[in-house]
């Protein structure tokens, strides 16, 4: 993990509301290297699209980054403002949203809609930009790419939206592609296309992913190392074949029984009890402590290390693989 | 597409239809037409010979059937307060009342669209606030108010502009007059125009605004920004044509609004106008007056919102629905 | 693990009506909205005023014996060079004190508006109802005749209306049936919204549960669309309402302005300024200027509040 292409450290992001300043993410931070694909997994709630908004600069008012430092290909962009943090979006940063319906715009062809994205970035001619743009198409695995350029976004099922989407995201071939519950919303048998799709463009080019997504599933089939996210902030953070097989959180471990893949041998799928606590009513010391079957009077008060504590990798005072040990 | 537009052509003609009904229900049953007619002396031939001649003696629907015969030939019978054919009447004033909603209608799209675009791009500017809170002013103001404000600021204080009439006309062809070429016409023409336009332009200006909000928000927007495209190019060329989608219903009803409202601007400024002509025909109770316009302008509202069915079919692909794809 | 708190719907069932209404959102929203709060007292200062005219109005400017024309064209606030009596707000040709005829002229628009909406809203929620409970051709005719209607400015169907209702109503009868007219006039032009509203809030709630199992336990329909399906369409229907009352009141001075609406027997703000137009040109500003001002004060301060309601109870927005 020499020279990562995005390194964050610390990150917080802040909305002020009626009733107090609450933190969505709360001091978090994680490097991903060139061509690696890092899973970020968590409940609806805990921070991972945040995260993903914050980095891209596109968070909406007025939630804010509050403190730490996001680092680019050695450069710090979390202070860049205006036409420069837009200048590094599509180019150096490219994204893809949950939903291929509603993240084309209906009015515009999608050769359009590519042309464009490659115009703003690449020096390069309309015409070069529509030549373009068919080889990228035809890169994702849409059929027909040049007679299909000119057709509007309402003419492709979702599975291929998704791929224009993604071709749209890698036209200026960024350093950083952050994906945003990228299968969510299509067909079961469709998501494995999209999975292999985004993991083989990015062994190819060497990019660096961002995987936010709900679904362990997901995380196993791709991801090379994973984040796991509870309540805004880090619970545990390391090689997927590790995390998955081994948790050290207990919430990781929690969330892995309840997943019906890690889970096959089991009758019933266990359940935590409880739910995520609101982000205006978060507890003292462990976030999780709560929830958490192993809670002691240390985790309902002792503010948590930022990161692993010695000899894990989860944020925990108790983590699991001491006790395993035992 | 051609179902599309042979099912709106269809719609047309069955609002055409209703409201013909309407009128001749007015015409016909609303006080007793040969009481109109005649006045106090008259024989029962007379009554009778009438009676025939305006064929109130057939079955009803035969009676519609020649009504809208009639109508669809311009004949509206005659006016119970002029004695003339209705026919020449409007012919006479449809020219001023036309030239006025033409100038009135390019105002209010023109800044509508603009102030519009400019208050949902820059919603949190002072100038968009301003220009917000001045809009909901406008759209409380009674027309005739703005009317009579305008000719206390520029007629009675200022003396810069006529307070009433069209000035001096030109007659062009065989029946239209056009003020548009005459210096007392221009001058008439301004504030006139101004009062039946404001009302007109603060709503496409607030619709455009929310609207554009709304398409703001969308996912796709969000993408565009994702993709590193410039703020102008997001605004103008994303935004503002998915804006125009549901805007452009709404200035097609607002053009045929602009025609009926112009009655009150019209009586305010004494334009002598279709409108002027209703608003005496109802203080008449000149029903064949009333009836006329009450079938001219509901052939305009229609006509445009054809239009504007059809317009949409250009702007929107989803409706192009000849270009077959996975749906 | 500890114990689930109790759920805050609970907390708040102990409470007043009154006191969750202190505490709700809506409320607070009201509090922090300096508009809402202006326009409300605006509001509230003018219906007062309108509906203690009587109380408050220095004369009753309909009785003859309280005007002498030796006042006629006082201006405000000076003493009249013949009388010696002084008005605030001056008198018109006739030597009516102008506040008072506002105060009156008030009274007739404030009461035309109510009743229209009123009308327009009963009529409205009934049609509304029984196109979106009975559907078939009862819903088909219904919503022909709206999206007709709806083709045409609502204040072009009012003329319209008022001038067949006048056609039909004996001559010697017209002036004292035209306040009537008008609210019918108006009312009928204005029920399309809340039917639409009253439609589609029925159409959802029609195939939930509870209302089959209340129609299964035998209800009547007109039971289950009042007790069941109605107070899911109250909060759109309450916004409509206000919208419309300023719409009513604007349509009913534009009519009267244009000299088909309230007579000059029974003026409302619209006849008075009608009036008051013919003397901008002769320097007797005052007998236009306060008409018009309060029917400027009442309709923005009623559409503001009912622009500041949408937003309010539109959870969309929020």
């Amino acid at each position: 993990m020499t020279d990562p292409v995005l390194s964050i450290r610390d990150l917080c992001v802040e909305i002020p509301t009626r009733t107090g300043v609450v933190k969505p993410v709360d001091g978090v931070s994680y490097d991903i290297a060139k061509g690696e694909i890092l899973g970020v997994v968590g409940e609806s709630g805990a921070g991972k699209s945040m995260a993903g908004n914050a980095i891209i600069g596109l968070l909406n008012r007025p939630a804010h980054i509050s403190g730490g430092e996001i680092w680019l290909n050695g450069h710090r962009i979390d202070t860049l403002k205006g036409d420069r943090v837009r200048r590094l979006r599509g180019k150096e940063i490219g994204m893809v949203f949950q939903d291929p319906l509603t993240s084309l715009n209906p009015l515009l062809s999608i050769g359009d809609q590519l042309a464009e994205t490659m115009m703003t970035h690449l020096p390069i001619s309309r015409a070069e930009a529509h030549n373009r743009a068919i080889a990228a198409l035809k890169e994702v695995g849409i059929p027909g790419a040049a007679e299909r350029i000119g057709s509007y976004p309402h003419e492709f099922s979702g599975g291929m939206r998704q791929r224009v989407v993604i071709a749209l995201a890698l036209c200026a071939e960024p350093s950083l592609v952050i994906a945003d519950e990228p299968t969510t919303a299509l067909d079961v048998s469709v998501q494995a296309q999209i999975i292999s799709l985004l993991k083989q463009l990015c062994r190819e080019r060497g990019t660096a992913i961002m995987l936010i997504t709900h679904d362990m599933g997901v995380i196993a089939e791709a991801a090379d190392r994973v984040a796991v996210m509870y309540a805004g902030r880090l619970a545990e953070l390391g090689p997927v074949r590790d995390v998955l097989t081994q948790p050290q959180h207990p919430y990781t471990h929690g969330l892995m029984a309840s997943t019906p893949l890690a889970a096959q041998k089991q009758r019933r799928l266990h359940q935590i009890p409880g739910a995520m606590p609101r982000l205006d009513q978060m507890p003292e010391g462990c976030a999780f402590h709560p929830r958490c079957p192993h809670a002691q009077e240390k985790c309902r008060h002792a503010p948590l290390p930022a990161t692993a504590t010695a000899g894990g990798r989860a944020a925990c005072w108790f983590p699991l693989l001491a006790e395993a040990a035992q | 597409m051609l179902a599309f537009i042979i099912r709106r052509i269809g719609q047309s003609i069955l609002v055409l239809l209703i409201v013909g009904l309407v009128a001749f229900s007015m015409f016909r049953f609303v006080g007793d037409p040969i009481d109109n007619m005649l006045g106090q002396e008259r024989t029962i031939e007379d009554v009778e010979r009438l009676r025939s001649q305006l064929g109130l003696d057939q079955p009803f629907p035969v009676q519609y059937f020649r009504f809208l015969q009639g109508a669809a030939q311009g004949n509206f019978g005659v006016s119970y307060r002029q004695g003339r054919p209705v026919s020449e009447i409007i012919r006479e004033r449809a020219p001023a009342t036309l030239e006025l909603a033409a100038v009135s209608g390019i105002f209010a799209i023109v800044f509508g669209i603009a102030l519009g675009v400019m208050t949902a791009i820059r919603r949190n500017g002072v100038a968009a606030n301003a220009i917000m809170a001045t809009s909901l002013i406008g759209v409380s103001l009674p027309t005739f108010l703005i009317g009579i404000l305008l000719i206390y600021l520029f007629s009675v204080e200022l003396g810069w502009l006529p307070s009433f009439g069209r000035g001096e006309t030109v007659r062009l062809g065989d029946w239209w007059t056009t003020g548009f070429l005459t210096e007392s016409g221009l001058k008439a023409l301004i504030l006139p125009a101004i009062t039946l336009g404001l009302y007109q332009m603060t709503l496409i200006m607030r619709l455009v605004r929310s609207e554009m909000l709304d398409v703001l928000r969308q996912d796709y927007i969000r993408f565009a920004h994702a993709r590193g495209l410039k703020g102008r190019v997001i605004n103008f060329r994303h935004a503002l044509k998915n804006t125009m989608v549901p805007v452009v219903t709404v200035i097609g009803l607002q053009l045929g609004a602009i025609i009926a409202f112009a009655i009150i601007t019209e009586t305010v400024f004494q334009w002598p106008g279709v409108g002027l002509l209703f608003i005496n025909a109802i203080q008449f109770v000149d029903i064949p007056v009333m009836a006329a316009y009450l079938m001219l302008i509901s052939v305009m509202f229609v006509g445009i919102n054809l239009i504007v069915d059809i317009l949409y079919i250009f702007i929107d692909p989803r409706l192009r629905a000849d270009r077959s794809g996975a749906h | 693990m500890t114990d689930a708190p109790l759920p805050a719907t609970a907390k708040a069932r102990e409470k007043g009506r009154w006191e969750r209404f202190r505490e709700s959102d809506f409320f607070y929203a009201f509090k922090r909205s300096p508009v809402a709060l202006v326009s409300f007292g605006v509001v509230s200062v003018l219906v007062l005023s309108a509906i203690f005219a009587p109380l408050i109005a220095p004369t009753n400017p309909f009785d003859p014996a309280s005007l002498d024309l030796m006042n006629g064209f006082t201006p405000p606030m000076e003493p009249n060079a013949f009388t010696g009596s002084s008005f605030l707000m001056g008198t018109d040709d006739q030597g009516r004190d102008v506040f008072s005829t506002i105060l009156y002229g008030m009274r007739i628009s404030l009461f035309v508006g109510a009743a229209a909406v009123l009308f327009a809203m009963v009529l409205g929620i009934v049609m509304g109802l029984i196109s979106g409970y009975f559907g078939g051709w009862a819903d088909t005719v219904i919503m022909r005749v709206a999206d007709v209607q709806l083709t045409f400015p609502s204040i072009l169907v009012a003329m319209l209306i008022f001038g067949i209702a006048k056609g039909v109503t004996p001559i010697e009868y017209r002036d004292q049936m035209a306040i009537w007219v008008l609210i019918l006039a108006i009312g009928l032009s204005d029920w399309v919204q809340f039917a639409r509203v009253v439609r589609g809030a029925t159409l959802v709630e029609k195939n939930k549960d509870y209302v089959a199992a209340a129609r299964l336990i035998g209800r009547s329909p007109w039971a289950i669309m009042t007790r069941h399906i109605l107070p899911n369409a109250l909060s759109p229907v309450l916004v409509i309402a206000t919208i419309s009352l300023a719409l009513a009141i604007i349509a009913e001075a534009t009519l009267s302005f244009l000299g088909v609406g309230a007579p000059p027997t029974q003026p409302s703000l619209g006849t008075l300024i009608r009036i008051g137009q013919g003397f901008l040109f002769s320097g007797e500003w005052w007998i236009l200027f306060f008409p018009a001002c309060t029917l400027l004060a009442l309709a923005l301060s009623v559409n503001m509040l009912g622009d500041w309601l949408r937003d309010a109870l539109n959870p969309r927005l929020r």
